[in-house]
């Protein structure tokens, strides 16, 4: 058993030693005679082959990852301190909240992109050619290339959930509100809202980034969990609990998940959903928070919990419905 | 113990010598058909010893041991090949240090089980290889993950990662060092729940 370790070393300092070469052999400058060197440190021992070996065969496994890089800005881009770097973070699905439109962002319209739309309240299920799926939720228009691959999707405006068979070749990506989501595989919902962007991941790895470099908040990668929150001008990540990403995507069930939300935020939710718009009246009425599950269209659930629980009026007027105190 | 197979390369000639196979043979060996089993080993050793962190010293006499009897002739079955050397390693080893209790013995017969599984476990499909890549990086503590990724995903050198990361260029090379290993640690890690989706 002696002759097996020359070097008397213990397996942890052997592994930091195989480490060591590693790290050199990728990131330092490699010559002949590093590599004479490292042939010689491995051929003295099998402990040291096995140990180099499996970290080499892990980090190359690795490789897989680097389908997460932008192609836009691998060289270019000079390096610079801090920063987007604390945004980078590795993730499973995602889940995308945009809205279109606002930055004046090209929308590349071609000929041959399939459109397709859901009207207020309704939802859709789009299947693809490769088996990947994609969720319209209400008042949401997207566009599928049409070339061989269809790999790629504009969120012109709403929300989709997309359930994608992940292809290392041939990447998945989601124009949005000016950014560009590609993803490794999985599943995530794109929102596009407002002037506001937003990336949840459930699982899976996804990339976010500006889709014409115009900005330089740079670009993330997210982990399950993550939530992306980009603007023209800024992104944000920040995680978030299973649930509330469960809770996010309940409108895949036709349910309004609300945990907490001020009544402002209920009813700018459900007037997504529904031509009959909930109107908040009053200023201190709509910061109040409740917590509930409604069918994204029951208005009338809404009316009557409102009108029990949290003893408000309710009317009903020009075909809204009217909350005050 | 696993049948050895005659390797039978260069002829009739080295046949009868029964000639070690070169290094790089065991090499691809060990690549390909033992790493993909480093669960099941990992998962086997953890059963059947107590002290925990000792398994990554377990695990590398292990792979030496079966290294140094593929050279002399690779096992026809793998799986069968690894477990077995493990079982006998753990013998020798509570032997040695006088550690055997009866439930660790008895443990050692869930070898019988281990092996009988099907062997799906080797074909690991790219999703599966992708969520298991994802879920190791995600675990990696903060900034060995930052110098990974910007390592291994953007393709920086370790002097850009440097100026990225505002440190010093032998800090992102400990950075690395970590990452690679914990890396390699957690790709075998079979402990995470596989069915986590919304």
């Amino acid at each position: 058993m002696t002759d097996r370790n020359p070097t008397a070393q213990t397996p942890v300092e052997i592994e930091d030693a195989a480490a060591s070469w590693l790290e050199r052999k990728n990131f330092a400058q490699w010559r002949e005679a590093d590599q004479a060197e490292l042939e010689e440190w491995l051929a003295a021992s099998w402990s040291h082959r096995v140990a180099f070996w499996r970290l080499e065969t892990a980090w190359s496994r690795a490789e897989r990852l680097t389908a997460l890089r932008n192609p836009a800005r691998t060289k270019i881009e000079p390096a610079k301190k801090a920063g987007p770097s604390l945004l980078l973070r590795a993730a499973s699905a995602m889940l995308i909240a945009a809205i279109a439109g606002v930055w004046g962002y090209t929308q590349f319209e071609r000929p041959n992109d399939t459109r397709y739309a859901t009207g207020l309240g309704e939802r859709k299920t789009l299947q693809l050619a490769d088996g990947s799926r994609i969720e319209l939720n209400t008042a949401t228009t997207l566009r599928v290339s049409r070339g061989s691959d269809h790999r790629t999707v504009w969120l012109d405006k709403g929300e989709a959930y997309f359930d994608i068979k992940h292809n290392a070749a041939n990447p998945f990506t989601v124009f949005a509100a000016g950014h560009r989501i590609s993803d490794l595989g999985t599943k995530f919902s794109v929102r596009s809202d407002a002037n506001r962007l937003k990336v949840s991941l459930v699982e899976g790895l996804a990339r976010i980034d500006d889709a014409n470099g115009a900005s330089k908040a740079a670009s993330a990668i997210l982990s399950p969990g993550d939530v992306a929150l980009a603007t023209a001008t800024s992104l944000k990540v920040v995680k978030k609990p299973e649930q509330e990403l469960r809770d996010q995507l309940g409108w895949r069930r036709g349910l309004l998940v609300f945990v907490h939300a001020t009544l402002a935020d209920v009813a700018a939710e459900f007037n997504r959903y529904n031509e009959t718009k909930i109107v908040i009246a009053d200023p201190a009425v709509a910061q109040r928070r409740i917590g509930a599950t409604f069918p994204s269209q029951d208005l009338e659930d809404f009316a009557v919990l409102a009108r029990t629980s949290l003893r408000l009026h309710v009317e009903q007027r020009d075909g809204n419905i009217i909350i005050s105190r | 113990m696993a049948e050895l197979t005659d390797t039978d390369r260069e002829g009739g000639e080295s046949r009868s010598f029964r000639a070690e196979l070169s290094v790089a043979d065991v090499h691809g060996w060990f690549v390909r058909e033992v790493l993909p089993l480093e669960p099941i080993l990992m998962q086997y050793l953890h059963h059947n010893w107590r002290n925990k962190s000792d398994l990554g010293d377990l695990r590398q006499d292990i792979y030496v041991r079966v290294c140094e009897a593929a050279q002399k002739g690779l096992p026809e079955n793998t799986k069968a090949f690894l477990l077995t050397s493990a079982r006998n390693y753990l013998i020798n080893r509570m032997h040695r240090e006088r550690v055997v209790s009866i439930e660790t013995a008895a443990n050692l017969d869930d070898l019988g089980i281990a092996m009988d599984e099907p062997g799906a476990d080797r074909v690991v499909i790219a999703r599966e290889e992708l969520r298991r890549l994802q879920i190791a990086l995600d675990d990696l503590p903060d900034r060995p993950r930052e110098a990974v990724v910007l390592g291994r995903i953007e393709g920086l050198s370790r002097r850009e990662i440097a100026e990225r990361m505002g440190i010093s260029e032998s800090t992102v090379r400990q950075h690395l060092m970590y990452g690679m290993r914990v890396l390699a640690d957690l790709l075998s890690d079979d402990g995470h729940d596989p069915g986590k989706s919304l």
